[in-house]
């Protein structure tokens, strides 16, 4: 794969060239003839009766078109558990809770329309904990489910157990053993841009929708089926995405204001549009959910991991989203983050009226592999073994296949530990403990797609124009991690043409297959293995062409020069160069022969080609086009939480030298180099942008991100309160690409959007272990935590 | 409700502005004159995605009051390209080195940027950090947006 064009080269981002000018066109910049602007009115209480909710003063303010509340809208319920109403008028249990919304002909009406609707609490009993809300006499949360039977328990009806192998029996194989609690905090995903959608509907009422979605087709079908359990059945739905401001996890449910939305805009039969202030953002969005873990492990004399048990417990808040199913993606890390035969995983979610919970970057894994990792560096410690040794001792490898039966093809974890080693001068820095130390965490993750439904398969169209410009329609959406210029490349690679030459559109249902969402680094490995398929067939359809066409372009040319020249001798030519596709091949937008790439008069454009085969007369005439769908050859969890969902996964380390000030406790992050196993890189600019990114709000989890909820109330919802790191806070990220190439992946590529992530918090956590010689096991690690550890050490 | 009339300077065109007093600059640039360029990320001056150049000094347009505009130069996003359409070297720095990915903070990552290069073409790491320090990104970990920023200052000092 040496003479790649495309592929490999850092291939700017002129594509996105709208972005650097301020015409891409966000949600926040998208305006409809007529448009109403949609507001939310949340709840005042953390738990609460509604006793009763008057909004006849709202309705008469002029300028409004839609007031909409629990009484007013079919009773329906939605989410992943159907645990819950879009808008409440029961009862409410959490601040965000949706009891009415307006549609006006202004923000600022629709805010003021607000205020005037009168909502009557009667406040009940509550719970924040959820180990308290666990106990027997604890307030429950749910009184009945979905069917309408009575819930006893505040415990959700998600069992999440995985067992494999004897851990017993790996116990008494063990020399040593820790035992640990961990905790990690909610985290908001901080979307520069901020939440929002636009909602019309046409007088045969199909929707089209507006959103910043990352799955529009899983999207689209959630919409489909409210729509139809609200007696609109058979309509259809387009969902559209507009440029994205980031997404990070956030997209990934539909959430309660996307409903909204589309019922103000059913009543009022406008469009309508919903934004979120930031405020909104950080006190109604579904953030990274906490857990507290307690992890043990043990090993052997010699090293070797002899079993790990742990269980973890989820705060789940008030309902239900994909917050509660990241346990799925913690038994990853908890089961196949090194070789270990025994493992015993549970995690239990827990109903309490905190805010509920959803994806971010990384899924579960951040969390777990903070338990892992911490736990990782306490065992090697007990075992009295260099921590970078134990890892090395412990690490995955090709052709494993592991506990959970994820099937481990490309596997660089062992380079990754050695250059980070290396780079950071382990040997030398590490068990100083001057206040400055090393540390490292490694990761495993889903790298091939995720079988998260029955479906993860990424549907791609290319065609090919008469003036040779490519038009992709790819299933998938972008929001921001590069997908137009990585694709372009790869079917620039693929086709023979330049990047240059390739058009995307991302994130429209209406136009585009069927894609599972942009999301578990999917997206470069799906796309990209499409890509390449669908590139083959419209690559075999142009060489066809070629055949019937060439000869017919060179010989018409001879006529018009004998014309012109009646002592023109036509040149004998071996027209057999030409008469099989397999003779031919395309770069840089020419078709010719294989056995004389310069020949003289074989060597064609494509778009000629392309032109005469279009415009060649009745039941004759063709076009280039072509469809694939990539479904990779993986399997679903199965009950026990068993099965190869990934066709290969990604693995990384990162290693970080800090400094701890001793008398603030404040930690700085001296240098921090992330070792990833990344297939191959595709553009290689581009997935540092990844990695640099991802490595940054992996140090703000472990250092200073945190969403203060006080009795279920978020107190901090604005970045002067919440620290999201700026430019200021200096982590100086190193990227180490390690490409070994896989097999199974689109020019040998894995994902990379999620990785970076993972394994920083415990790396720093490690890192200031080596230090100070305290472990602090609760995120973020923030100087108070540092200097308590400190003063509790000491005495 | 009551209007008042601000006449300024908006990317190098004279233009006046009729809208009620409690507007702000950014407000008044994205629904009066219908610039997309400056965003709200927060609207309480702590994100930096609406910053505007206002007589040579990066704004929070966000938090600045319409009437205080009366008379002064305001440059947007929209307004540092050539008019033949060349874009401004921190524009194109941002797309060769990555300095954009979501695109959000953009318009007000290089507006911040454009107003450190304006005073000062050829600055440290440490202050180009400080020049964006008021500007959150969420996407890029700043690393590729100074490395872009850096690149920008070259260019602009090589045409001089
Ligand atoms: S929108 Fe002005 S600072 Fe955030
Ligand atoms: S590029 Fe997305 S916030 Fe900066």
């Amino acid at each position: 794969m040496s003479n790649l064009l495309y592929v490999g080269k850092g291939t700017p981002r002129t594509i996105e060239v709208d972005k650097v000018t301020g015409r891409a066109i966000y949600i926040n910049d998208l305006k409809l003839p007529g448009m109403l602007y949609g507001k939310i009115l949340y709840s005042d209480y953390a738990h609460a009766r509604i006793k009763k909710i008057d909004a006849s003063k709202a309705e008469v303010l002029p300028g409004v078109r839609a007031v909409l509340t629990g009484h007013n809208i079919p009773d329906v319920r939605v989410g992943f558990l159907r645990d819950q109403t879009v808008l409440k008028k029961d009862i409410v249990r959490q601040f965000r809770d949706e009891v009415a919304a307006v549609a006006a002909i202004s923000p600022e009406i629709a805010e003021e329309a607000l205020d005037l609707i009168e909502v009557e609490y009667e406040e009940l009993p509550a719970v924040f904990d959820p180990i308290e809300a666990m106990k027997e006499d604890a307030p429950l949360i749910h009184e009945v489910d979905a069917r309408g039977k009575p819930i006893r328990t505040n415990i959700l009806p998600l069992p999440w157990k995985f067992y494999a192998g004897d851990i017993e029996q790996g116990r008494k194989n063990s020399a040593y053993t820790v035992k640990d609690t961990v905790s990690t905090t909610w985290v908001n995903q901080c979307c520069m841009g901020t939440s929002g959608c636009v909602a019309e509907f046409d007088m045969n009422n199909d929707l089209t929708f507006h959103s910043q979605t990352n799955v529009v087709f899983l999207g689209k079908q959630r919409i489909m089926e409210y729509l139809s359990s609200i007696g609109m059945r058979g309509r259809n739905v387009r969902v559209i995405n507009p440029v994205v401001g980031g997404s990070f996890g956030t997209k990934l449910d539909t959430d309660i204001y996307e409903f909204i939305c589309i019922l103000l805009a059913l009543r009022t039969r406008k469009p309508v549009k919903i934004l979120f202030s930031r405020e909104e953002e950080f006190r109604a969005l579904p953030p990274r959910q906490p857990a507290v873990f307690t992890i043990e492990q043990g090993c052997d004399k010699e090293g070797r991991l002899t079993f790990r048990k742990a269980e973890a417990i989820l705060d789940n808040g008030a309902y239900t989203s994909w917050g509660a199913t990241t346990p799925s993606v913690m038994v990853m890390p908890m089961s196949s983050l090194y070789r270990v035969p025994n493992v015993s995983f549970e995690a239990t979610c827990v109903y309490t009226n905190n805010i509920y919970c959803q994806a971010m970057r990384g899924y579960g894994n951040p969390q777990a592999t903070f338990a892992v990792e911490s736990s990782m560096d306490e065992l090697a410690e007990e075992a009295g073994i260099d921590p970078a040794e134990f890892r090395l001792i412990n690490r995955n490898q090709s052709g494993d296949v592991t506990p959970m039966r994820l099937k481990i093809t490309s596997c660089g974890l062992e380079d990754c530990i050695n250059s980070v080693k290396q780079k950071l001068n382990w040997s030398e820095k590490r068990g100083k403990r001057k206040g400055k130390g090393v540390g490292m965490g490694s990761l495993i993750h889903v790298a091939g797609g995720a079988r998260v439904y029955k479906s993860d398969g990424h549907g791609m169209i290319v065609k090919v124009d008469q003036n040779g410009h490519i038009d992709v329609l790819d299933g998938g959406t972008d929001q921001g991690q590069g997908s137009p210029t990585i694709i372009s490349q790869m079917v620039a690679e693929a086709l023979g043409f330049r990047p240059e030459d390739v058009s995307l559109t991302l994130g429209d249902t209406g136009l585009c297959l069927w894609d599972a969402g942009t999301h578990a680094s999917r997206h470069t490995f799906m796309a990209g293995n499409a890509a390449v398929r669908a590139c083959e067939k419209v690559k075999q359809q142009i060489l066809e062409l070629a055949v019937e066409n060439i000869p017919k372009v060179v010989k018409s040319g001879f006529r018009r020069k004998k014309r012109n020249d009646p002592d023109f001798v036509e040149p004998d030519l071996d027209y057999t160069l030409i008469s099989k596709p397999e003779y031919l091949d395309i770069k840089d937008r020419m078709v010719f022969p294989k056995s004389d790439p310069e020949h003289p008069f074989f060597r064609i454009e494509v778009s000629q080609i392309i032109r005469d085969a279009l415009h060649v007369g009745t039941g004759e005439s063709k076009v280039v086009m072509a469809e694939a769908f990539y479904d990779p050859p993986t399997e679903m969890l199965d009950r026990e939480l068993k099965g190869n969902l990934s066709c290969t996964y990604a693995f990384g380390t990162t290693g970080i030298e800090v400094e701890v000030d001793e008398k603030t406790g404040e930690v700085k992050i001296l240098q921090l180099f992330a070792a990833h196993d990344v297939g191959k890189a595709i553009n290689p600019i581009l997935l540092k942008g990844q990695i640099y990114g991802a490595a940054y709000i992996g140090a703000g989890y472990g250092l200073t991100e945190e969403m203060k909820l006080e009795n279920g109330r978020v107190m901090n919802p604005n970045f002067l309160d919440y620290k999201m790191l700026t430019a200021k806070d200096v982590v100086p990220v190193e990227p180490i690409v390690i490409e070994p190439g896989d097999e199974d992946g689109p020019f040998g590529a894995k994902g990379i959007g999620e990785p970076g992530l993972v394994p920083t918090a415990p790396a720093i956590a490690n890192a200031i272990y080596d230090a100070v010689g305290v472990r602090i096991k609760s995120l973020p690690i923030t100087p108070e935590k540092v200097l308590a550890a400190l003063k509790e050490k000491r005495k | 409700m009551k209007k008042v009339s601000i006449s300024f300077t908006l990317n190098g065109d004279k233009v006046t502005a009729e809208v009620p007093p409690s507007w702000t600059l950014l407000k008044t640039l994205r629904e009066y004159f219908e610039l997309t360029g400056p965003k709200e990320g927060c609207g309480t001056g702590e994100c930096g995605a609406c910053t505007v150049i206002v007589d040579g000094k990066a704004v929070n347009s966000c938090i600045f009051p319409i009437p205080e505009v009366e008379g002064k130069s305001v440059t947007t996003i929209e307004g540092i390209a050539s008019k033949d359409g060349t874009l401004h070297p921190l524009q194109k720095a941002f797309i060769e080195n990555n300095g954009v990915q979501c695109g959000f903070c953009t318009s007000g990552m290089i507006m911040s940027a454009k107003a450190l290069l304006d005073h000062n073409p050829d600055p440290t790491e440490d202050e180009i950090r400080t020049g964006i320090a008021g500007n959150l990104c969420r996407c890029t970990g700043y690393v590729q947006i100074v490395a872009s920023i850096e690149k920008a200052g070259e260019l602009i000092r090589q045409k001089k």
